[in-house]
């Protein structure tokens, strides 16, 4: 009888698995040994490996770190004195609530907010430091992604710090520990997992983000991810945004493997 | 924690949540100005409202994402349900992880791969790219994500329950319909919510098989942000948000639900044992 069971409802579900999980990986694998007219070739690997993809390859793993780093930094002492508040429950959803609105809409809005008469310019302007161009720089396209990407990081340090035995912080402070080297002794290392959580849903979207590039950052930022999306709906050359793609998921399992919890 | 302390902590929050709703304010603020552009305020107008409501092609766009989104998530529900029930049934350990790991495959990837891969499916099968390609990848990204609501719930539940189920004289599919369905249904409807919410905010695999005649939202946002600022648009992300956050209450309503039942199924799952 359960065995029966079993079988039937593995069915669909290793259908679902099989069509939309192995297969794309498959075909991504695929077509990056073909060439832009069909021909097969180590083409596209080669072409890879020459300084422009590389350098490319290399920017994007920087913004993605320098982005991961920038939410850790703003988002780990939320999620500490969150945890802190009355009414926690009801703060974390406001700090949620933001990453529940369209994605495209919130980037639309720094468009205005940088723009040459935006806001963030009109500040600048009365402290007297003068018009700046934000729009269309590094600067605001590593801005942009860390307001989209803090909620993703409070939200796992948040919970690995309400995991958190509070009795192991009062005996530290009761043995004397400074509050400092509590929070570096005990708190931290002992919320390490929801960093590493953190940073994986931050760090893989960060490198493939290319909407952002394109609003925000107006072109000057190639990650992996515009490339991608170049390649498949600009350029036509699938075989060579497959290639990316290989190289992209190979990054992916990578970091995965590192920050995975060995459980 | 002194008090200055205190102070400063609160500083520092009040700051994350300014630089946090800073951008939507703006953006909602500035759909009331009569003077067309994101800066400088001219005057208190409704015109890019009545713009929004005018425009067809756009009412049509919302429609379609709705339809997606209610579809999608429909469907992924019960496909999830189906996932999370077949990965129970898996007894051995070993093949138990390599499905949970396969599972998680699409939640983890960039949504770009899974744009570009899922391009490359369809072209391959012959599905036209539009409303189909669109609807079978919202299925497709959203059932791992049911599966992962539903199945802490199957594991929570006490197997005693089923074997009394048995014991009494219930039929497979009584058991299904009568002792499990019913237990884990805060998980379903978790599961349904997750992935509406993923179906309504997705942009990048969408953007990849839409095609040329069938738009979302997101991406219909995305072609309109690129050609630079139009008031319509904010008027667009005000109603928006208004409704995010309406569904977010829904969202918090049955997640309370959720944690009382959740607490008694518990108080249940002891009294048994």
């Amino acid at each position: 009888m359960v065995t029966k069971a079993r079988n039937l409802y593995l069915i669909p579900y290793a259908m679902w698995i099989a069509l939309f999980v192995i297969a794309p990986i498959v075909l991504i694998v695929y077509y990056s040994f073909f060439d832009v007219n069909g021909a097969f070739t180590f083409d596209n690997y080669a072409k890879f490996f020459t300084p422009v993809y590389l350098r490319m390859t290399f920017n994007s793993f920087w913004y993605a770190l320098l982005i991961t780093f920038f939410s850790l930094l703003v988002a780990y002492p939320t999620a500490y004195l969150l945890t802190r508040t009355k009414h926690k429950q009801l703060w974390l959803l406001l700090i949620i609530l933001p990453s529940w609105i369209n994605l495209l809409l919130k980037a639309y809005a720094f468009i205005g907010l940088f723009g040459t008469y935006g806001l963030t310019n009109a500040v600048l302007e009365t402290l007297g430091i003068g018009t700046q161009q934000i729009l269309f720089t590094d600067f605001s396209f590593v801005f942009v992604s860390v307001y989209i990407f803090i909620p993703f990081m409070v939200l796992p340090i948040y919970n690995a710090l309400e995991e958190l035995n509070p009795t192991l912080v009062y005996a530290s402070r009761d043995l004397g520990a400074s509050w400092w080297t509590t929070f570096r002794r005990v708190v931290f290392p002992l919320t390490l997992d929801g960093v590493k959580s953190g940073a994986q849903a931050v760090f893989i979207p960060a490198l493939s983000l290319f909407m952002i590039t394109r609003l925000i950052a107006g072109n000057r930022v190639i990650t992996l991810g515009t490339a991608i999306e170049q390649h498949f709906l600009v350029t036509q050359d699938w075989g060579m945004g497959a290639t990316i793609a290989v190289f992209l998921i190979i990054a992916m399992a990578l970091i995965m493997l590192v920050t995975g919890n060995r459980r | 924690m002194n008090k200055k302390g205190a102070r400063l902590a609160n500083l520092y929050l009040i700051a994350v949540f300014a630089i946090l709703y800073a951008p939507i304010a703006y953006l909602m603020a500035y759909s009331f100005n009569s003077g067309g552009t994101m800066h400088g305020w001219d005057g208190f107008t409704l015109e890019w409202y009545g713009e929004v409501f005018a425009d067809t092609r756009l009412l049509i766009i919302v429609l379609n994402t709705f339809v997606i989104a209610l579809l999608s998530s429909a469907i992924s529900t019960i496909l999830g349900v189906i996932g999370a029930l077949a990965i129970r049934h898996v007894r051995r350990r070993q093949p138990r992880n390599a499905l949970l790991s396969l599972n998680n495959v699409l939640i983890v990837s960039p949504d770009v791969i899974i744009g570009a891969s899922f391009l490359i499916l369809f072209t391959m099968i012959g599905i036209k790219l539009g409303f189909t390609s669109v609807l079978l990848s919202h299925i497709a990204f959203s059932v791992p994500i049911v599966v992962l609501m539903v199945l802490p719930k199957l594991q929570e539940m006490s197997p005693s329950l089923i074997d009394a189920a048995r014991d009494l004289g219930a039929s497979g599919w009584d058991v299904l319909t009568k002792v499990v369905l019913p237990y884990i249904k805060p998980g379903i409807f978790a599961g349904f919510f997750m992935a509406l919410t993923y179906s309504l905010d997705d942009f990048a695999v969408t953007f990849f098989v839409t095609g040329n005649g069938f738009s979302t939202l997101s991406v219909e946002i995305y072609s309109r942000a690129r050609q630079g600022v139009s008031l319509s648009i904010n008027a667009l992300s005000t109603l928006l948000f208004l409704f995010t956050v309406l569904l977010v209450i829904g969202y918090y309503f049955i997640n309370q639900r959720a944690s009382r039942s959740q607490a008694r199924g518990a108080e249940g799952g002891r009294a048994v044992r």
